[in-house]
């Protein structure tokens, strides 16, 4: 059985979905459900006291789905932090995705305090998935502090452009040890797929799903992509060649030159 | 008493726990993670915490997110 293992966890399937910017919580849970995910995101937020809401918490199955809390919202190491430690106090396991974004216009991870903040919560005993840039060398540092996966972003969050940083990706997986997980910017199944066939152990998908009149039916497309992606990585691809090279037998043509 | 309350000031006459703020905001203690200047109060100390006037309070929860 191929499997994802994150930190000794193994999972089914290798598609992570967030769960932000859904029409309402039933497509949200249809977006889920059709995904086949088994590892959904969530954010922390202040209450609205004048005007509480219903509990996100009370559509989400913790049986079928692990719950990753992250730090979106967070400009430096320090409020990551805080929201990492303030998840866990919800009840959840501690596993966190940390995102450290002080660029409001392209959402950009710092490099610099997302590797602070992740040796504090690796030695608080988070299991720590970092959103990173797509750079090779700061894989191997967030690697070397115990981070569980590296998750370097294929084009800025919520942009739908695909695997733009491509040869870097390609870098992080040749080197990585712990799982790569392509998160941020995949906006159709062929990215994702894309992602997969060069060999991530895993995708993130939040916008493309919610940014759709049928959140279901993409969020199944997506899987599909997924799942096809890793069989071909697993099957292995063709080599590239510059020339054409004939499918079909050279030899037994009608004709006698 | 005077308490900020996620960044608004609010006033009540009388005193209140932890837990009876939550109780008056309509809020159930299981969906919200309490902090108290700055330090989290797990769910045990809701009932004994007794606060004071000028105290800073986030009431955070889960939203939908990626």
């Amino acid at each position: 059985m191929d499997q994802l293992i994150i930190a000794g966890r193994a999972f089914n399937s290798r598609l992570l979905v967030g769960t932000g910017k859904f029409a309402s919580n039933q497509v949200m849970v249809a977006a889920m459900e059709h995904s086949g995910s088994e590892i959904v995101t969530v954010a922390l937020r202040r209450v609205d006291i004048d005007n509480p809401e219903d509990s996100l918490l009370t559509h989400i199955d913790p049986n079928r789905y692990l719950l990753l809390p992250n730090t979106s919202g967070a400009r430096d190491a320090e409020e990551a932090i805080r929201l990492a430690r303030l998840a866990r106090a919800a009840g959840c396991e501690p596993w966190i995705k940390l995102e450290v974004t002080p660029d409001p216009y392209y959402l950009l991870p710092d490099p610099i305090e997302t590797l602070k903040a992740a040796e504090v919560l690796v030695k608080e005993g988070f299991v720590v998935l970092p959103y990173m840039p797509a750079d090779p060398v700061l894989a191997k540092h967030l690697e070397e502090i115990g981070t569980a996966t590296v998750m370097p972003l294929g084009a800025p969050i919520g942009t739908n452009r695909g695997v733009r940083t491509r040869d870097l990706i390609a870098i992080i997986i040749e080197q990585a040890n712990v799982p790569v997980i392509v998160d941020a910017g995949l906006g159709a199944p062929s990215h994702a797929a894309e992602a997969m066939e060069m060999g991530a152990d895993a995708v993130l998908v939040n916008t493309a799903l919610a940014d759709t009149p049928n959140p279901a039916l993409m969020a199944q497309a997506f899987r599909k992509g997924t799942e096809a992606g890793r069989e071909a990585y697993l099957a292995g691809l063709g080599t590239e060649r510059q020339q054409a090279e004939a499918s079909s037998p050279l030899t037994g043509f009608l004709r006698n030159d | 008493m005077k308490l900020t309350i996620n960044g608004e000031v609010k006033s009540y006459q009388e005193n209140l726990t932890v837990q009876q703020l939550l109780e008056k905001l309509n809020l159930s203690p299981e969906r919200v993670v309490v902090e108290l200047n700055r330090n989290i109060l797990s769910p045990d100390m809701h009932i004994k915490t007794e606060l004071k006037s000028e105290d800073t309070i986030e009431l955070v929860q889960f939203v939908g997110g990626g």
